[in-house]
């Protein structure tokens, strides 16, 4: 089975530091990840092969430096990896970006099972996944937290929902988005590591996707950002002090209105 | 040679770096040249830098002609998807039936419910009630609970058919799993939890405003040339429309043609999570435990003063990696987003990747042994000491105090 693996490189959040005076973002210096829930989609593809043989391809679009996470990717243990990047992709939202990454798996022809992460930590939309399933006419299940069976006609797939989980079906080829909890991710082994640094990254440019260049980047993205701007910060919080009776008595008289009206 | 889509104009950069520390994407560079150079591959060209720039040493190319607007008359009203779950109404409909009507009196167009289960009279009466002009209502067995293909596909066709100008629904699993499917067969302009929402009086376009970056910064994206236009809204923070047994409406029956109702996917079993009450997407109040609570069984204690307040118990990511709590009660980047009334934050220290999570909570009381622990920051009320200590203590104020 050929599992395709849609992964996006990120700014490394963790790094991220907010300036106190101008309460900005502070990015200089700050390094680029794979997004946190695409690890989980590559270990997840690596597992599936593990269990039931075939490949993993993990697919990029991106600039040139997101070759780095493609190389990752391969150092935990993918077999191939694609760099999808061009100037035409530049300004690309969620519609033009799940088109694109739809018109590369089209591409690579006989992908059974597609992996995405459940979200990407610097967008946050959970946009694409199902996009890229919309765009390829595929089933998807969202939200994976376990695959209980597998094979090249059927899929078993528990999805996690805001108040417990639900056991889906679906028929192969499909569309999964993963969460966190459905494994831990290994780190690169030697082996891994130097096999990224020797592997060939296929680099593939809009006109080698046949797409209608209409609806890659900025043309084919609805949604348009008109403005940035840094929330306003929390002001007006107070430090209770005094002995932990003052202390709680102080919070049950600050928030017992709100509590009471919550219940109702 | 194409036009790029934003340059710098050279002769007018002084250098000054304001253009640096504006982008939200680290963008740009200047380099020893004095002139700000911006990488195409990093810009999605949002327009900070623009605005910081006090020399109008940075030029955009006029975007596309705007659609002229009689293209957009046959897009009328704003819709809200109504989640049910077991028959019953998921309450982010009813906060966006609250935020749905303001925007519809502003379009001077109506606020219509769509509803998708079966057995739904009881269900579409309430939607009425709740402030809906119309309720469509696509009724049928199969469609008894969430299925993505057929939910897709039957929203999809009534979107095509009626048109909607706005379409609302809550960022919930649900929802997210269903409208990204919808807004790209159907072309339109999808943003993801949305926390504010408003119509530019000039335009008639959807302002949509939502955190990005783990909430470190708000972005207000427009679908300026495609109808329908198509919002996740984040659950907890637009208001509830109040149900008024006075207020009518109209139930419009759809038909669902076969084809519809198609599925690749089946659902083989449902498991509501064991014990859990009270699942933290839907709480009004948080009690959130972290590092700090030493080990599971301290969770208890967190346990029953949500017990007493009537609210849900949450984790940082700490207690959840340490195996103290299932993942499900996560609450920050890698877990789930909440918004309550008073989230209470108990040995916590705060990291970027929870606040992120949490920050928009109304109130939020921070106890922790750390006096400088970052959680301080965004504390409505903040207290220096032992979570395990002050927690019984607040539990049992709290109980006396609610007659419990």
């Amino acid at each position: 089975m050929h599992f395709v693996v849609c992964i996006k490189q990120v700014p490394d959040t963790t790094e991220v530091r907010i300036d106190p005076k101008t309460n900005t973002l502070m990015r200089e210096g700050v390094a680029s990840i794979i997004n946190p829930f695409d690890v989980y989609a590559i270990e997840e593809g690596i597992r599936l092969r593990e269990r039931v043989g075939g490949k993993v391809t993990v697919i990029t679009m991106g600039p040139p430096q997101a070759e780095a996470a493609l190389r990752e990717a391969i150092s935990m243990g993918a077999d191939e990896a694609i760099l999808v990047s061009d100037r035409a992709f530049a300004g690309s939202d969620t519609w033009a970006t799940s088109y694109t990454l739809s018109m590369a798996i089209r591409k690579i022809g006989d992908a059974s099972v597609i992996i995405c992460g459940k979200q990407a930590s610097d967008g946050d939309t959970a946009q694409v996944g199902p996009g890229i399933a919309t765009h390829l006419d595929l089933p998807q299940i969202t939200y994976v937290r376990r695959i209980d069976e597998i094979d090249d006609k059927r899929i078993v797939a528990e999805r996690l929902l805001e108040d417990g989980h639900e056991v889906i079906e679906s028929s192969v080829p499909c569309l999964l988005t993963v969460v966190k909890e459905i494994n831990e991710p290994r780190l690169p082994s030697l082996r891994g590591k130097m096999a990224a640094k020797k592997a060939q990254i296929t680099s593939w440019k809009a006109a080698d996707l046949g797409a209608d260049p209409a609806r890659l980047g900025l043309n084919g993205s609805p949604t348009k950002v008109v403005k940035i701007f840094t929330p306003p910060p929390r002001g007006g919080g107070q430090m209770l002090a005094g002995e932990p009776e003052q202390v709680t008595a102080r919070l049950v008289e600050v928030l017992k209105e709100t509590v009471v009206g919550a219940a109702s | 040679m194409t036009q790029e889509p934003i340059k710098v104009i050279d002769d007018k950069c002084v250098g000054c770096r304001l253009c640096v520390k504006a982008c939200p994407f680290g963008a740009i560079t200047v380099g020893e040249s004095r002139v700000a150079v911006i990488d195409l591959t990093k810009c999605t060209l949002c327009g900070a830098c623009v605005e910081a720039c006090k020399f109008d040493a940075i030029e955009m190319a006029p975007k596309a002609a705007a659609a002229l607007p009689d293209a957009f008359s046959d897009y009328k009203d704003v819709w809200v998807f109504a989640e049910q779950s077991e028959g019953r109404i998921q309450s982010v409909t009813y906060e966006l039936l609250g935020e749905g009507r303001k925007l519809a009196d502003s379009l001077k167009m109506k606020l219509c419910a769509v509803l998708l289960g079966s057995n739904t009279k009881p269900l579409s009466d309430e939607l009425i009630r709740r402030g809906a002009d119309k309720v469509y209502v696509a009724d049928r067995p199969e469609l008894e609970y969430f299925q993505d293909e057929p939910y897709a596909a039957v929203l999809t066709d009534m979107v095509r058919r009626h048109k909607p100008n706005i379409v609302l629904c809550g960022a919930t699993t649900i929802g997210r799993s269903l409208i990204s499917r919808v807004a790209v067969a159907t072309n339109a302009g999808l943003t993801a939890d949305c926390t504010g929402l408003a119509i530019d009086p000039e335009t008639g376009n959807l302002l949509q405003t939502r955190p990005a970056f783990g909430g470190n910064i708000m972005a207000t994206i427009i679908t300026p040339n495609n109808r329908p236009q198509m919002a996740t809204v984040r659950h907890k923070v637009m208001k509830e429309s109040e149900s008024d047994a006075a207020r009518t409406g109209e139930v419009l029956a759809q038909t669902v043609a076969e084809a519809l109702l198609k599925t690749r996917t089946r659902r083989l079993k449902m498991v509501p999570e064991q014990g859990a009450t009270v699942s933290i997407a839907e709480a009004n109040i948080i009690v959130s435990g972290g590092r700090g609570m030493q080990k599971p069984e301290n969770f208890a204690v967190l346990a029953e003063l949500a017990g007493v307040l009537g609210g849900a118990v949450g984790a940082s990511r700490a207690a959840v990696d340490s195996d103290w709590i299932p993942y499900s009660h996560q609450v920050g980047q890698t877990g789930k987003t909440v918004c309550p009334k008073i989230y209470i934050a108990c040995g916590i220290s705060g990291q970027i990747q929870h606040l992120a999570g949490m920050s928009s909570s109304d109130v939020i009381v921070a106890i922790n042994r750390d006096a400088d622990a970052p959680i301080f920051k965004v504390a409505t009320y903040g207290i220096v000491g032992d979570a395990l200590k002050i927690v019984p203590m607040l539990t049992s104020a709290f109980r006396k105090a609610l007659g419990k």
